[in-house]
């Protein structure tokens, strides 16, 4: 089932297959396919729901955009975008000042809390230098003091328990107290699991965050968890309003859509994955992986951006055998250009890689260097376009005259083509160049060109 | 002790029907929502439904199913009233159930009379294992049966313990080489040990397990492996465990562990906190492993034969 959640992704994209642009149509057929899969990976069925009708109206407004792209590509696209921009917000930090800073671990049965209660310490020890202390104040599960001791044991974290105690509240109050007293500055309170609907359990838990006043109140939460997340994130969220979320089990196969019904639900930020039983195995919230990983899709931006880069097979092959036999001529240069420009304006093209939005943003770039080059080859005759070699001194002129631009910049640009000629044929012939050259490849080269001369003309 | 006053059936119908007040309240609070002011079954009321029963954890192709058998049974009888669709659904349900699996338990028999009956449970972490292992010793223990707990996960802090405690609790024997052992060689010593001391079953406790890691599954074949070498014909049951709250990952979880050992029957456990007993109706329909037992609650008692027509019925109580 879970092996086909990509697929019924792609497949929800190959209704778009064949349609060159995203419509009004295809946009409620694959927005219908994508729900499912948000479903299939866990997401409440209501927030799936409103969820795509965002990216519903988002992909709307795309309708003409980036013609280039394949509408599939462009919606997987928006969607991951939307799932990112859900997950993420402010990254926030676990508060661990205070002496000692308090903070209190809660969640249902078996998902992970005191697993996880030895991380936290274990991170705070290593990684931040703090000296923690756990205390143990699951009274009822069997052996869940004795498993907390034993952990504690393995990171060299001590353990505050009492025994014959069956009072959470004394025994958090008492464990504050100890750490107080020994120069601990940091005190993680493992509590017993609950269910959200146990009355009696939950007031426990209330009880015990009266009591105690914690810096940050942790909920502890399985990613496999399915359709109840909500629910329970909720309840838990309304009794005892806890500061942050923790996702376990992540080691595993689920999508965790959980993480996004909790986030879309209560708000609260995802502040720690925990993915295996090792004590080191603790992680930062990621919301871009999070986001690929819902989706099932490997590293979905680069594939997008991949798809986006591509040119039309057939069409790059024949161009290929023209560079092989140094036969790229006027035409070839026209409709790379065409090609170019059908993906978007460039500045939108060169911030779809990572790291470049940061560069291009005081970066302004003109998508009329290509008007030149366009008015030249215009202004060409048909024979001079398939023939770039028969280009003379009174050819020039005539050009130059037809275009509007000068003789020089005619000759500049003769020059250039000349060399970006002889380079790509030079480079189709080196080793590992040849018939498996990416076919966006010559994309890639034109772009530079055309970045070069943008930033000549400044 | 309180627990053991709860042996009527009445209090166990209680406790189901508590379990599952939650996912009835969700699942027929929104259908007479969806159907409220319409006097037939259309399109518009059928696409409900399906959300209705995917945000039940029923899971998307058993979910299509049900819709499109309702969908035919519509369009054959022609004039289907909202007032009848409870019942359609019902009877969907219960024949889905039906098909794939065995007769359900009458009782807590045991899996085969071979006598001692080996019964290995295998599951994630934190899906209930060893308190499941305990409620069902009890079970056995309460009909006069001689019961051993071997405590295969070695692993997990104080899992030994945690298994001890349990047995303390019931009354039965255990079988333990501490932590950190083989759980192969505690699995295989515990079968000679049931042999030898005359046991009439033996369930075998093993570590939580992500069904993606590969090496913890190989292990968990070996011990399988080394129970049937313990005994001729062992284990006789493999119960794999499956917490409730789990969504479509429990699909997951069954087919492989189904992979590494052969498992031959589910618990499902935690159906008293989630407000979706649907992941139930998803597997058994998908899975020709039938689901034996349910945990409804935290108490020694509160483990249930799974039976479809209950089960269905609980759900759809005072409903129609």
């Amino acid at each position: 089932m879970f092996d086909s959640l990509s697929e019924r992704l792609e497949g929800a994209f190959k209704t778009l297959k064949g349609e060159s642009k995203l419509t009004e149509l295809n946009i409620a057929q694959s927005v219908k396919e994508i729900r499912r899969a948000l479903v299939a990976a866990d997401v409440n069925y209501k927030i799936a729901k409103e969820f795509t009708d965002t990216v519903k109206d988002k992909a709307l407004g795309q309708e003409n955009v980036l013609n280039a792209v394949k509408p599939g590509q462009l919606m997987v696209k928006i969607v991951n975008d939307e799932l990112v921009d859900l997950m993420g917000g402010t990254v926030t930090d676990i508060d661990i000042k205070g002496k000692p800073a308090v903070i209190l671990i809660a969640g249902l049965q078996g998902s992970g809390k005191t697993t996880f209660s030895g991380k936290l310490a274990y991170h705070l020890k290593g990684n931040r230098r703090k000296s923690p202390l756990l205390v143990a104040c699951d009274v009822y599960r069997p052996a869940a003091i004795n498993q907390l001791s034993v952990i504690g044991e393995q990171i060299n974290v001590p353990v505050y328990k009492e025994m014959d105690n069956q009072n959470p509240v004394e025994i958090a109050l008492k464990g504050i107290a100890h750490a107080q007293a020994h120069g601990h500055d940091v005190v993680i309170v493992d509590t017993a699991g609950r269910l959200s609907i146990d009355e009696k359990m939950m007031e426990e838990i209330s009880n015990v965050k009266e009591a105690i006043q914690p810096n940050e109140t942790l909920f502890v939460v399985d990613a496999m968890t399915g359709q109840d997340a909500v629910n329970t994130a909720k309840s838990f969220n309304d009794r005892i309003n806890y500061d942050g979320v923790v996702l376990t089990k992540l080691d595993g196969d689920t999508r965790g859509g959980a993480a996004l019904s909790i986030k879309y639900t209560v708000g609260k930020p995802i502040k720690f994955v925990s993915m295996g039983e090792k004590m080191e195995t603790l992680d930062v919230f990621h919301p871009d992986r999070m986001a690929s990983r819902i989706l099932g899709m490997g590293d979905i931006i680069s594939f997008v951006e991949k798809a986006e880069m591509q040119f039309d097979e057939e069409k790059a092959k024949k161009l290929e055998k023209k560079i092989r036999k140094n036969k790229f001529d006027f035409n070839d240069f026209l409709e790379q250009i065409g090609q170019i420009r059908k993906m978007g304006d460039l500045k939108s093209l060169i911030n779809m890689i990572p790291g470049m939005s940061k560069m291009t943003k005081n970066l302004d770039i003109d998508d009329s260097a290509f008007n030149k080059v366009e008015a030249i080859i215009f202004s060409m005759t048909p024979q001079e376009r398939n023939h770039p070699e028969l280009m003379n001194l009174s050819r020039k002129k005539r050009i130059a005259k037809g275009c509007g631009h000068s003789i020089e910049e005619v000759n500049l640009f003769l020059k250039q083509f000349d060399q970006m000629r002889k380079m790509m044929h030079k480079m189709s012939k080196m080793p590992g160049m040849g018939t498996g050259a990416p076919t966006g490849g010559s994309g890639k080269k034109l772009g530079g060109l055309a970045k070069r001369r943008a930033r000549r003309k400044r | 002790m309180s627990f053991f006053k709860k042996f009527f059936s009445k209090d166990k119908k209680e406790d189901l029907d508590k379990g599952l007040e939650k996912t009835k309240s969700n699942l027929f609070g929104k259908i007479t929502k969806a159907v409220a002011g319409k006097s037939t079954v259309d399109d518009e009321v059928l696409d409900e439904l399906e959300s209705i029963l995917i945000s039940s954890d029923v899971g998307l192709d058993t979910t299509v199913k049900i819709i499109d058998r309702i969908e035919q049974r519509v369009r054959r009888d022609k004039y289907v009233t909202t007032k009848e669709l409870n019942e359609l659904l019902r009877d969907e349900i219960v024949q889905l159930l039906a098909e794939h699996n065995t007769v359900d338990l009458e009782d807590y028999t045991l899996p085969s009379a071979a006598k001692p009956c080996i019964i290995l449970v295998v599951g994630v972490n934190g899906v209930g294992k060893t308190t499941t292992i305990g409620k069902l010793a009890h079970q056995y223990k309460s009909q006069g049966k001689k019961v051993v707990l071997g405590a295969g996960d070695t692993f997990r802090a104080a899992a030994v313990d945690q298994l001890k405690i349990w047995s303390e609790r019931v009354g039965c024997d255990f079988y333990s080489k501490g932590m950190q052992a083989d759980p192969a060689a505690v699995a295989f010593e515990t079968v000679q040990y049931a042999i030898q001391h005359n046991c009439d079953v033996a369930i075998i406790d093993t570590a939580g397990r992500l069904h993606t890691k590969i090496n913890l599954m190989n292990e968990l074949s070996k011990i399988r492996r080394s129970v049937s070498k313990s005994l001729d014909g062992a284990p006789h049951e493999v119960l794999l465990v499956l917490d409730a709250t789990t969504g479509q990952n429990a699909f997951e979880q069954a087919k492989h562990f189904t992979d590494a050992t052969d498992v031959s029957a589910l618990a499902l456990t935690k159906l008293d906190g989630t407000a979706k007993g649907g992941v139930a109706i998803g597997i058994s329909d998908q899975f020709k492993v039938p689901i034996k037992y349910i945990g409804v609650g935290e108490g020694i008692t509160q483990l249930q034969i799974f039976n479809k027509r209950a089960f269905v019925e609980s759900l759809f109580e005072g409903e129609l």
